[in-house]
């Protein structure tokens, strides 16, 4: 080992004063190890977190890809003139009628009730009855004549085609018969289905039938509600801190009002929902179930936490730039409009995104004023009834069917999605305010 | 523009130094002659102080200042001539800042701070009711101790004033204030090819001159000066002094400072407090000199303070 200079100085420090250098060595020697074993807490601390938060992602992820794609069976239908009325083609039964044709292909005999064909039946989605409706509606001489069409394959078949269900799986734990399988299996083997992107998942709402079931419905909701939220939170939010900290004078009310905003950020959501019940449904008489009272509800949530994130901002102002303004004449509300506010703009950016992504995520309130009952479609206005991303989560998770569980990882997969391009925007955003003084 | 405060802009060339005597030094570094004295440890025989250098621009009458239950001055009673530097010193906490600060009436902006007595601008008593502080600003410019850019561009920070206050109705005129203003404050060659940059860019030292800039480019008649050298090096706080000495043509200046031999330098009248009382004012040049009172002497020769 060479003698390095720290190795001298210690020697000299030895030869002057042993007992000093041996004290100011062990003391060096614990602060040292103080320091190394912090820093293995920090590592552990952000190690575990990440940890969970991978296996989180991963647990979802795995939950949920497979509902990015479906399965869609190709079946050629021969359009029966008996069966299908020209005035009202959507009256039709296409679904028991390609499954009596597709019966009638594999030579099998049905009993007089039609048992067979109403097992084959429910292996093909309704979309099948509205593609076939379609189709005539568009060119009725289609009646009479054989045609092919893609439809998905009903939500059983397709975990079937998925994996989810097997043979091995325990009876009256599945709905599809060992029938049924054979059948999916003989249409697989002659090249009649396909896997495809799942693309209803994103352009369609909510439906009781798995395979028709979309997030767009919550994801416009969801949207609405979060403008209504932040067009009446961030200004009044921002507003009420700025006034309170700029031009209020500090005394035993201000103290107050700070104590009880301080509180209500610390109220539970569901206590909101009540609160938003009675003064948004009952008293003022709002569409139930609308975007416009969840993002009043929410906005009332978000109101508290935007305002203390906003004060603090304005806090950290140093007071030298107010006083430059004010001696330079500007008036109080010019200095804050001028001066401080956007100063204070990188600060109340973040609180206001914390609060949104918050917003966006509540599920209570919404339970109470009725936003999560089944909303077919997508709403196109504030005022009708619509559902939110975290109320469909929790529709599809409690739902029977078990095609619905996969649907909900990948609707909660869509929530972060959208949170992360919210905060990725607001991010962006707040660059361009940073300023350095 | 119709601001009651504002002057014409030809009653700014009226007066006129009534120091002409040049007093300025080349170098920095060495004292002031007269400080020199004072420094050696000379006792100087006691004069009358002269009357004042110009015609009273602020007239200060039993000014007392209270922050909550505090007082902070009591009774100050000063005239403050126009076109002439003078300087405030004494030591931490005798209530130098908090004096300065009623002349622009900064101190309404302090919670709990309330001043009393009279403070008369050109015969007008600016806490008056019908007087707007905003409006008061604007004509009494003030430089604090840190300089303070506003956290955007020199040209900006220059503009700001003209701006709020609605002095021009063109671009044009708005970069001909900037230009001279910088030309004023001595900043001009050393920014004017980058005005768009930020203004808490520059040094220490040139932030000092931008504010001063800032605050001249409103034409005011008054400038209030904090310490506007304590965080300077030596060479920038030449350049200032020498703008002081310069600005002392067309404004009031009135200068907080620590530096005794920046006081003989700069000022031509000299205020001393001490514990939140004027102990005693006149010219410069007696009051290092000729101090009546042994606290101003034991202050300026450094026994205390
Ligand atoms: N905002 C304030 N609130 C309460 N007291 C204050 C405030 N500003 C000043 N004071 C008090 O008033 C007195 C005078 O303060 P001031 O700032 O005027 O002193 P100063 O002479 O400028 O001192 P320095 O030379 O250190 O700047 C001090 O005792 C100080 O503590
Ligand atoms: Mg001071």
């Amino acid at each position: 080992m060479t003698e390095t200079g720290a190795d001298k100085m210690w020697a000299r420090l030895a030869a002057e004063d042993p007992a000093r250098a041996a004290r100011l060595q062990r003391g060096l020697k614990k602060r040292y190890a103080r320091e190394g074993r912090f820093k293995l807490y920090g590592i552990l601390a952000v190690s575990v977190a990440i940890g969970f938060l991978l296996l989180l992602l991963g647990r979802i992820i795995e939950q949920g890809h497979t509902a990015f794609y479906a399965n869609q069976m190709t079946v050629q239908v021969y359009m029966d003139p008996a069966r299908i009325d020209r005035a009202y083609p959507q009256g039709t039964n296409f679904q028991q009628m390609v499954a009596q044709q597709q019966l009638a292909r594999l030579g099998e005999t049905d009993d007089a009730q039609g048992t067979k064909a109403t097992a084959y039946r429910l292996l093909i989605s309704s979309e099948l009855k509205f593609r076939a409706a379609d189709l005539i509606r568009n060119d009725p001489s289609l009646i009479g004549r054989t045609v092919e069409i893609t439809a998905p394959v009903s939500d059983e078949a397709d975990l079937y085609y998925k994996g989810e269900i097997t043979r091995e799986t325990a009876a009256e734990q599945r709905r599809v018969s060992d029938e049924q399988m054979a059948w999916l299996d003989g249409l697989k083997r002659d090249g009649h289905v396909s896997t495809t992107f799942n693309a209803q998942l994103f352009t369609n709402g909510d439906s009781t039938e798995p395979e028709l079931a979309g997030v767009l419905g919550a994801v416009v909701g969801s949207a609405l509600m979060l403008l209504v939220t932040a067009l009446i939170a961030i200004p009044l939010g921002v507003g009420a801190a700025v006034y309170l900290e700029e031009f209020s004078r500090k005394g035993r009310i201000t103290d107050l009002i700070e104590v009880n905003i301080n509180n209500l950020a610390a109220v539970p959501s569901i206590v909101y929902g009540l609160l938003g019940v009675a003064l948004f449904i009952n008293w003022m008489h709002l569409p139930r179930s609308s975007p416009l009272v969840g993002g009043l509800v929410l906005a009332l949530m978000a109101l508290p936490t935007i305002i203390i994130a906003t004060r603090s901002a304005l806090k950290a102002v140093p007071p030298s730039i107010r006083e430059a303004a004010l001696a330079m004449g500007a008036s109080r509300t010019q200095t804050v409009f001028h001066h401080v506010l956007p100063l204070a703009m990188p600060g109340v950016m973040t609180g206001t995104i914390i609060s949104m992504a918050h917003a966006l995520g509540e599920t209570a309130p919404l339970l109470l004023i009725g936003m999560v009952s089944f909303v077919p479609g997508i709403p196109g206005a504030i005022d009708e009834p619509a559902g939110a991303l975290p109320s469909l989560v929790y529709i599809w998770e409690n739902a029977s069917e078990r095609a619905f569980h996969e649907r909900t990882a990948a609707a909660i997969l869509v929530l972060l999605a959208f949170m992360i391009v919210m905060n990725a925007a607001a991010i962006l955003l707040r660059r361009r305010f940073e300023r350095r003084w | 523009m119709k601001l009651p405060f504002f002057r014409s802009p030809d009653g700014r060339e009226g007066g006129g130094s009534a120091d002409p005597t040049e007093r300025r030094d080349e170098s920095v570094l060495t004292p002031a002659p007269e400080a020199a004295g004072v420094m050696a440890g000379r006792v100087p025989e006691v004069k009358s102080p002269s009357a004042p250098a110009g015609p009273t621009k602020i007239a200060a009458r039993d000014v007392s200042v209270f922050y909550g239950d505090k007082q902070a001055l009591y009774d100050v009673s000063l005239d403050i001539p126009d076109k002439t530097v003078t300087a405030f010193i004494g030591p931490s906490g005798c209530g130098k800042s908090t004096f300065l600060r009623t002349m622009n009436r900064m101190n309404d902006t302090i919670q709990g701070c309330r001043v009393t007595g009279k403070i008369l601008m050109d015969g007008q008593d600016i806490n008056a009711r019908s007087v707007d502080p905003v409006l008061l600003r604007a004509q009494v410019g003030m430089v604090f101790q840190k300089p303070n850019p506003f956290p955007k561009t020199i040209y900006e920070n220059v503009a700001y004033g003209p701006r709020i206050h609605g002095l021009t109705t063109s671009k044009a005129e708005l970069d001909g204030i900037v230009e001279s203003s910088l030309k004023k404050a001595g900043l001009w060659d050393e920014v004017a090819d980058r005005l768009h940059s930020p203004g808490t860019g520059l040094s220490g030292g040139q932030q000092q001159r931008l504010v001063i800039a800032r605050a001249i480019a409103v034409n005011p008649e008054v400038i209030l000066m904090d310490e506007p050298c304590s965080a300077l090096d030596p060479i920038a706080t030449a350049r200032i002094e020498e703008l002081i000495d310069e600005l002392r043509e067309r404004y009031c200046i009135v200068i907080v400072t620590h530096s005794m031999a920046q006081a003989a330098r700069v000022s031509q009248r000299t205020a001393f407090f001490h514990m939140g009382r004027l102990v005693e004012h006149g010219n410069t040049e007696e009051i290092f000199t000729n101090p009546r009172e042994r606290r101003t002497l034991d202050y300026i020769t450094g026994r205390f303070g």
